[in-house]
């Protein structure tokens, strides 16, 4: 018998889990176990995007169940496109970070304990493949909280500094809020699909069987919305995002920020488009508005930041964003039957998916490396890191350039592809959505250009100009297996940027399995090199000639140039003749985002002083200067403060029944039962 | 064969001729001023000057520094050839459509602000850090000016954009979308190729300078590259306008014969273009660095409202 691709996925986990047991048998070599592990590890994941990338371009579905679980509620797998589409994206990532790993948490033997990093690792991939492949509400709702517990305790791991303990919590507090929503949306869809009679309706099928009346698939819908937008770090749910992605070991925030988040893209999809399958089209421009803000705050508080991993993770919220800004588009042209331009955003969509996996991967294995040689997140004491670290900046700027969303590179692809939906939207009858459709074109542009000046000023800060700290330590370059991570992530971002055609023709079962029409066909009608979404004559673009082209110039105009050699001669940098430059007097990243700051300044909390302090003599001439900032997220006192001091207000309230005397608590008792007796009788 | 032949003329073209329209700029802004003016070809000795001379680069200086010159002349060459300056019959104009092309001119100026903060001197973190402050503000409004183009043609194509607005009649043409776009348009080139009132291509002076504070280090052939692609780049966006916005005059598809009567349309254009250019940027004063913002928050306005007029009432 041939091995089905849900038998690869199930084995993927499997391995996952046994390092579980296996780990701790090399606890007396570190060395070996660190190596072992996470050999295993990116071997599982190679697994697992084999089993995708088939499952994926045959466009098959498989399905199994297992006796496990409660008894009469057996565990339901499933393996269809979507599935599969973000098996691979999720097996890909974590191939390269396992990979990485190998030498990123080979520096952490003997200072921190790696036994339970590598597993909490294990299990948390394992967690991520379980949601993708669960179809019942049980064993999703399983997998989920594995995945956000076995994270917790990775976001713990540095757990002697109480800001990563504060952080921690406020993650596994907001996880909760969340995967109580989606707990309530499975509710109320099982409910509706057999009735509260017997318990087969917790399975997908029965959803996808159902049909649902709109005001209760309204409710079921907006649960799970808010639920996934609490994980996927949806503007305004998104403040544990950039506290507790930075906090952990690189490594997972790699995988946090790059895949983790997609599970909570994956729910929405898989169950606006699977399972509710019949939506009204405010529902998209919803979840469109959401997008748009999320996009655009996350890019501008990315701006404002200067530490290197809280900066990337803002990112993340800006990038969910824009997938969701395809996905709402994608909802809003498959409810007015429009499945062509609707197959367009969902492609868009799922390809910036992939896309954000990459790249964001990458930054996060560079800002490990940076972090790993010079014990430091902070990028004003940074600077001039390219000289010593060649590598990990080439590497790191593949990243800030792909996020960009530049030519040649993959985000501009996914970009691209979502300009285009908006520029197909005059079609549309709702006069609201006339109005709508302009502003979040105008919008998407916005953040595309500020996230270039985001990573104009991550990487010009961090890897150019001179060392801004005080005391500059010995850095040293990323050893090989980190490297080698970073190398195939890079990669990976230029391939997909210059062959887009392959991808999407791979990945077409995916539209055609969710909205049943496909771009493939007419994205390739100039032939692979072209990337012609809808008709050729509309748009088109080659990621491949244009890379070729802009290298072809650069080549020719360097060769042309250097015919006659030793032109070159090194001096130093122009002083305007005030002789003492030091390396404090270089922008860094608070004064790269002024004028920023200064124009977007409404949407902060801003709190700027200046302290001069003046000289005994004359007070024109100071003798020291002291510039405090601090930009806060508005949404923390918006939101977050008055639910805070609210529960902190009922909690005290409360706290005075406690009296701490057995007599009262005896009371108590004896009321409650009075009072059950009375109401029950 | 003969598409690719239009192709190369058309990028010889831009080699050749954007110096001598900069150097027509600013023979009408001397005289405009009552000045002399240096002649028409002060620019293509100013490049072979600087060709000639040897390269210093600053101590700290990475590759990026190097490498930055060539790759802006690179994207602007390729801009280039998207572009329909002569003819539509361009068989590089598939390969990006006109986001695209905003894209190419945005790596660009992403490296050129790379090297700017790789020498480590304030000037250059300075030029950055306001030039990616005024792109991230022009970048969005030029994308809603070419997106209201491309509505009113039904594609993002440039050669499309400029065969359907050159070939259908006046009506057609003349639509408010289009007019709003129009005046989003100029602000934004003004904006984006550094003329006053936002940048001074001419001034040195740290309070005012963007784009001269980034590339304060560069001399020789690395500066002899970058000031090309400045130049070929204010022709591009010359070029753009009049394909998007006045088209009229140019060669169609397999049409040869209508190629020297282009060039001549070209040069009345360009001749003109230079004049308005000119009577701008002598009108105006340069705007303090924090007033750009209202400029160019007003160029998105104006775009936007020329979308928003497509979508309501087109």
């Amino acid at each position: 018998m041939t091995p089905t691709p849900l038998d690869l996925a199930s084995l993927s986990v499997l391995l996952l889990l046994s390092l579980v047991l296996i780990v701790p048998l090399f606890r007396k070599n570190q060395g070996v176990m660190v190596i072992a592990g996470f050999s295993l590890a990116s071997a599982a994941s190679l697994l697992a995007v084999i089993s995708g990338v088939w499952t994926v371009g045959n466009g098959t579905t498989d399905r199994s169940i297992l006796a496990l679980g409660l008894p009469e509620l057996p565990f339901h797998l499933r393996l269809d496109p979507l599935s599969g589409f973000f098996l691979t994206t999720i097996g890909l990532l974590a191939f390269y970070v396992s990979v990485y790993s190998i030498g990123y948490i080979r520096g952490f033997i003997g200072q921190r304990p790696v036994t339970r990093l590598i597993i909490f690792y294990s299990i948390f991939i394992a967690g991520m493949f379980m949601v993708v492949l669960a179809d019942d509400a049980l064993f999703f709702l399983i997998s989920w909280e594995l995945m956000a517990a076995a994270s917790y305790f990775l976001v713990m791991y540095e757990d002697e500094r109480a800001e990563n303990r504060r952080a921690a919590f406020l993650y596994i507090v907001i996880a909760h809020i969340g995967a109580v929503a989606i707990l309530l949306s499975f509710g109320v869809m099982a409910g509706l699909a057999t009735g509260f009679r017997d318990f087969s309706g917790y399975t997908f099928d029965a959803m996808r069987a159902s049909k649902f009346p709109v005001e209760w698939a309204t409710a079921a819908f907006f649960l799970s919305f808010f639920g996934f937008a609490a994980k996927a770090g949806v503007v305004p749910l998104h403040v544990w995002l950039p506290e507790a992605h930075p906090v952990a070991p690189s490594n997972v925030s790699a995988l946090m920020s790059g895949v983790m988040l997609k599970t909570a893209i994956y729910g929405i999809i898989r169950i606006t488009f699977d399972l509710i399958k019949v939506f009204p089209w405010w529902w998209g421009a919803i979840v469109l508005v959401f997008g748009l803000v999320s996009a655009v705050m996350g890019v501008l508080y990315a701006l404002m930041q200067h530490d290197l991993k809280r900066l990337l993770a803002y990112h993340s919220v800006e990038n969910i964003g824009i997938i969701l800004i395809g996905i709402g588009l994608c909802m809003v042209f498959t409810s007015f039957n429009m499945p062509l331009i609707a197959a367009l955003a969902l492609t868009a969509a799922v390809y910036h998916t992939l896309n954000h996996a990459m790249f964001k991967g990458l930054l996060f294995m560079g800002a490990g490396a940076v972090l790993h040689a010079t014990k430091e997140r902070n990028m004003e004491e940074m600077g001039g890191l390219i000289h010593s670290m060649p590598w990990t900046a080439a590497l790191f700027l593949i990243g800030c350039v792909s996020i960009s969303a530049l030519p040649p590179f993959n985000g501009f692809v996914s970009e691209w592809l979502t300009f285009q939906a908006f520029l197909l939207s005059p079609s549309l009858p709702a006069p609201l959505l006339k109005l709508l459709m302009p502003i979040g074109a105008a919008l998407l542009a916005l953040t595309g250009a500020l996230a270039a000046a985001c990573f104009v000023k991550a990487f010009g800060v961090t890897f150019l100009g001179h060392w801004r700290g005080h005391h500059k330590p010995h850095i040293h370059e990323a050893n090989w297996p980190m490297r080698l991570g970073m190398i195939m992530a890079a990669a990976t971002c230029l391939l997909l940027g210059v062959l887009p055609t392959f991808f999407i023709r791979w990945m077409d079962t995916v539209p055609v399995q969710l909205v049943g029409q496909t771009i493939s066909a007419s994205a390739g009608e100039y032939g692979w090199l072209w990337l012609t979404p809808v008709a050729p004559e509309r748009a088109s673009y080659s990621g491949s000639i244009v890379f070729l082209g802009i290298s072809t110039v650069v080549v020719a105009a360097y060769l042309l140039l250097h015919v006659k050699p030793g032109t070159i001669h090194r001096a130093a940098i122009w002083d305007c003749g005030f002789e003492k430059l030091t390396s404090r007097m270089q922008y860094n990243a608070t004064s790269f985002s002024m004028p920023i700051r200064r124009i977007f300044g409404y949407l902060f909390s801003i709190k700027e002083q200046v302290r001069l302090r003046p000289q005994a003599a004359h007070s024109a001439f100071p003798r020291r200067l002291n510039y405090v900032l601090r930009v806060r997220d508005r949404f923390w006192v918006w939101l977050y403060k008055p639910v805070t001091d609210a529960s902190f207000w009922i909690a005290r309230k409360t706290g005075r029944l406690q009296q701490g005397r057995i007599q009262t608590y005896l009371i108590y008792s004896f009321i409650t039962l009075i009072a059950l007796l009375l109401f029950v009788r | 064969m003969l598409p690719f032949v239009i192709e190369l003329l058309q990028v010889l073209l831009l080699l050749a001729a954007a110096p001598l329209f900069a150097g027509w700029v600013k023979m009408v802004k001397c005289w405009s001023q009552g000045r002399k003016s240096p002649g028409l070809l002060q620019p293509y000795r100013d490049i072979s000057k600087l060709f000639a001379k040897d390269v210093v680069l600053a101590e700290n200086a990475s590759w990026i520094f190097r490498f930055t010159p060539y790759l802006v002349f690179g994207a602007t060459l390729l801009a280039g050839g998207i572009i329909p300056i002569l003819s539509v019959d361009l068989p590089l104009s598939a390969i990006a459509d006109v986001i695209a092309l905003v894209a190419l001119f945005a790596i660009a100026r992403f490296f050129i602000a790379l090297a700017g903060m790789d020498i480590g001197t304030a000037f250059g973190g300075m030029g950055s850090s306001r030039e990616m402050m005024i792109a991230s503000l022009a970048e969005p409004a030029i994308l809603m000016a070419v997106f209201t183009m491309s509505l009113a043609s039904k594609s993002t194509s440039l050669s499309r954009i400029a065969h359907v607005i050159s070939s259908s009649d006046i009506h057609m043409v003349l639509r408010p979308s289009l007019a709003f776009a129009f005046l989003a348009f100029v602000m934004i080139a003004i904006a984006e190729t550094g003329r006053i009132p936002v940048d001074n291509p001419a001034t040195h002076l740290e309070l005012t300078m963007i784009h001269e504070a980034m590339i304060l280090e560069y001399s020789g052939r690395h500066l002899a590259l970058i000031e090309w692609a400045g130049m070929m780049k204010l022709f591009l966006f010359m070029s753009l306008g009049a394909a998007a916005f006045f088209p009229w005059g140019i060669a169609e598809v397999g049409n040869v014969s209508a190629l020297p009567l282009a060039l001549f349309y070209l040069i009345i254009k360009f001749g003109l273009a230079g004049i308005v250019l000119v009577l701008i940027e002598t009108g105006l004063a340069k705007m303090r660095l924090f007033r750009v913002t209202e400029f160019l928050g007003a160029a998105f306005l104006l775009a936007t409202l020329g979308m928003l007029s497509h979508f309501i009432l087109e």
